[in-house]
């Protein structure tokens, strides 16, 4: 039974790569890039190891692998999304032993590029005592244990929280949460390495203390038998095997929970009082596009999620920036997201665009409406980042400039995505999903058109941006008055052409754009 | 002369990497008539509904709707027709209200129109309770009934429906199927694609019988079916029925 489930895995992987050659071609980038990571760490434990220093091995050991536990612990709650081909509900029909239940799906969870990289890394973590044979040996064990903590836990926090997360208000909400201080970890720790010579010197001591955890338990124990601290070995061996036994132990309850539960289960059912901005707007196609656009960008998080990079941005460039000049960029690099996030619109739509061609919607009424809600939410969260940093930075002086900047990239981003969304759709998470999941069937093709897309937009940006560089830096009146005529007047031309463009590609293929869309259900 | 068909499908081809959909498929649905589509599962009835509703372009084939030809200016046309097709999603996140409110402004319905309109409907199908509830949070039956009223807003000439009756319980499902009965008495013309043979039996006055891609008969009810009931006809027709010595081992599974 336990070699069945590894197999299913096997087969499901298989039969997902035939069903594209860029799903291979990305596998194999993966591969790629794996080795070459875990080439990089085996020399640099092999270094570590001839280095002969057993205070700087603990510190980079324990770490990395405590970070590598609770990445494989909390990322699939939020990141990636649950892997869901195994689904543990998936086999409640079927007549499994729990036990084999248990041991198929650990070893199923190795199958795949980062399961196969974590276990290699897991062994390789030894390296760093192969000059002590005792040592090399505890680490062994000590890997096989972090490696199992990093699957089992998996597992078991995923299955525990499914029924939260299966939830349709939780999923989107703790989504959006969840992934801004994720996102801002790397910016923090930018920032501490970069200021403080401190926390490099706590961290040796902070290693002896994560070693006493769950996260880094496994770790730590050839540590300790190189220290000849038998005793404290023992005791990483201790931590380690009740994590696992704790961890087994709520699984397998969530499991025989999971394998009994009904699906789907009904709760909290969610109402809204009149029309909202149909009332508001004109009682036009045109402004029906726009309310049905602003309220989405209100009520589905996958539209948040792209707003939910707002603060991230503007903490990024102060800490890059050090608070100086280059914080006022952040409202220009906040326009050009929010801006070109409408390339996505009609593969948000997902199958329900039928409704746009059945009507029929024109294309001008369909560009223009999803254009004016882009302009609307985007100018407010644009307007709001610029006085944002130009409050912090002191530079009211440069309000100009940085207005014109921000509004004209935002105007030329929302008529860039009005051509792009109308020749283009491709597999976005679909309405109801963990905004943050990666489709299926997103390819190199897609990422490729992308690119493009970005980097002809940043083409038709430039003249505005660099006017209004010259001008925050010199200063020069001239300059400031001539940033704002040529952001505004670019945007608008952007505006009028992409909607006329994407209107008229729109008119031509909106049925092979639902065809398309469908091709993905 | 003969009258004017409501629809009329011409040719039609359709053909997805290297299966053909649709092959070769014609109709002719009369005026004022309750025109039936029925067909095993994966027999082209979607892929043709499509089709004749302007929402997939057909590979060769012509669809004309009261006359005027759909592929050769959609706009025109499709302010004619009334679409429900299956297997799609709605605009999920908005309410009950919102999403017919939207499907007719988008027609071109003033608010004063749209308003009345659509509360009538929410009252016709039993919805008005659920007016400000999310479509995400509606059942399979109240879902198909929303998307029924955002088909029927503009008051369209010519209905579509793609299983209009899949998981509708019976009240609502005889309710629709009234309002239909009294929509094409008053002149309007409805094409419905169904599993249920006993329903299109007594419900529609003609039928069409498709399976392959293909039209294997078509005319009214009872041209159709002559003696036998029409399942007996339908099964006649597309075949695949097996009785002998299937599953014998099932039968002595038990104690």
């Amino acid at each position: 039974m336990v070699a069945h489930l590894v197999r299913l895995k096997l087969t499901l992987l298989r039969n997902g790569l035939r069903r594209s050659v860029w799903k291979v071609v990305a596998l194999l980038l993966s591969v790629l890039y794996a080795l070459f990571l875990l080439g990089l760490a085996v020399v640099g434990l092999v270094a570590l190891g001839a280095h002969d220093d057993p205070e700087l091995s603990r510190t980079v050991v324990v770490l990395a692998g405590a970070l590598l536990v609770a990445g494989w612990w909390l990322l699939p709650l939020v990141a990636f999304g649950v892997d869901s081909t195994l689904d543990p509900e998936r086999f409640q029909l079927f007549a499994i032993r729990r036990r084999h239940l248990l041991t198929g799906l650990t070893l199923a969870g190795l199958v795949g590029v980062p399961g196969a990289a974590t276990l290699v890394l897991g062994g390789a973590s030894a390296l760093a005592w192969w000059r002590e044979p005792a040592a090399l040996l505890a680490g062994l064990v000590g890997g096989a244990l972090g490696v199992a903590a990093c699957v089992i836990g998996s597992r078991a926090f995923t299955t525990m929280l499914a029924p939260l997360v299966g939830g349709r208000r939780f999923r989107e909400v703790a989504a959006v949460l969840a992934i801004v201080p994720l996102m801002l970890l790397g910016p923090l720790l930018l920032g501490a390495t970069a200021g403080l010579q401190a926390v490099a010197d706590a961290l040796p001591e902070v290693g002896v203390v994560v070693g006493w955890t769950p996260l880094g338990a496994p770790w730590a124990l050839a540590a300790d038998v190189q220290d000849g601290a038998w005793l404290a070995a023992l005791g990483k061996l201790a931590v380690s095997g009740a994590t696992l036994a704790v961890l087994v132990g709520v699984w397998d309850r969530a499991l025989s929970a999971a394998l009994v539960r009904s699906p789907g289960g009904a709760g909290h059912v969610a109402r809204s009082e009149g029309l909202g901005f149909f009332a508001r707007f004109p009682a036009t196609p045109t402004g029906a596009v726009a309310a049905r656009s602003l309220t989405y960008w209100l009520r589905d998080p996958r539209y948040a999620a792209a707003v939910a990079v707002v603060p991230v941005m503007v903490l990024l460039l102060w800490f890059v920036g050090r608070g100086g000049g280059l914080l006022l960029g952040a409202g220009v690099v906040v326009a050009f997201v929010m801006g070109w996030s409408l390339s996505a619109d009609i593969s948000y739509d997902d199958t329900a665009f039928w409704t746009h061609v059945a009507a029929p919607v024109d294309g001008r009424v369909d560009r223009a409406g999803r254009a004016l809600a882009g302009m609307l939410v985007g100018g407010a969260v644009v307007l709001a980042t610029d006085l944002l940093v130009l409050g912090v930075s002191g530079r009211w002086d440069a309000t100009v400039p940085v207005l014109g900047m921000s509004l004209g990239v935002l105007a030329v981003g929302v008529g860039a995505s009005s051509i792009y969304s109308a020749r283009l759709v491709y597999p976005v998470p679909k309405p109801g999903d963990n905004p943050f999941s990666t489709p299926q069937g997103s390819s190199l093709a897609v990422m490729l058109t992308q690119s493009l897309g970005m980097l002809l937009l940043l083409v038709v940006c430039l003249p505005a941006v660099g006017l209004g560089i010259a001008a925050v830096v010199t200063g020069h009146p001239l300059l400031q008055v001539l940033t704002l005529l040529v952001g505004l007047g670019s945007g608008a031309a952007a505006l009028v052409v992409g909607v006329r463009v994407g209107g008229g590609l729109y008119d031509r293929r909106a049925p092979e754009l639902l065809q398309t869309i469908r091709s993905f259900a | 002369m003969e009258p004017m068909s409501a629809l009329s499908i011409q040719g039609l081809w359709k053909r997805f990497g290297t299966k053909i959909a649709v092959a070769g498929v014609d109709l002719e649905v009369p005026a004022g008539s309750f025109y039936g589509l029925v067909g095993p599962n994966g027999a082209g009835k979607t892929t043709t509904l499509s089709m004749a509703t302007g929402l997939l372009r057909p590979d060769f084939g012509r669809v004309l709707v009261r006359g005027q030809d759909l592929w050769a200016d959609p706009p025109a046309v499709k302010a004619g027709l009334g679409v429900l097709p299956d297997g799609v999603r709605l605009f999920d996140r908005l309410t009950g209200a919102q999403l017919v409110t939207y499907a007719g402004l988008l027609r071109g319905l003033d608010r004063d129109t749209v308003r009345d309109r659509t509360a009538d409907l929410l009252r016709t199908f039993d919805l008005t309770a659920d007016a400000d509830t999310l479509v995400v949070d509606y059942s399979a039956g109240m879902t198909k009934k929303i998307g029924l009223a955002c088909a029927l807003v503009h008051a369209p000439r010519v209905l579509v429906l793609d299983e209009p009756f899949e998981a509708v319980d019976p009240v609502s499902a005889a309710n629709i199927r009234d309002i239909l009965s009294a929509y094409a008495a008053g002149g309007g013309t409805v094409v419905v694609s169904s599993h249920v043979m006993d329903l299109v039996q007594r419900m529609c006055d003609h039928v069409a019988v498709i399976a392959g891609g293909h039209v294997l008969a078509q005319g009214t009810v009872d041209q159709v079916r002559g003696d036998a009931s029409l399942e007996d006809r339908f099964v006649e027709l597309v075949g695949g029925r097996r009785t002998e010595g299937a599953l014998a081992w099932l039968r002595t599974s038990s104690d």
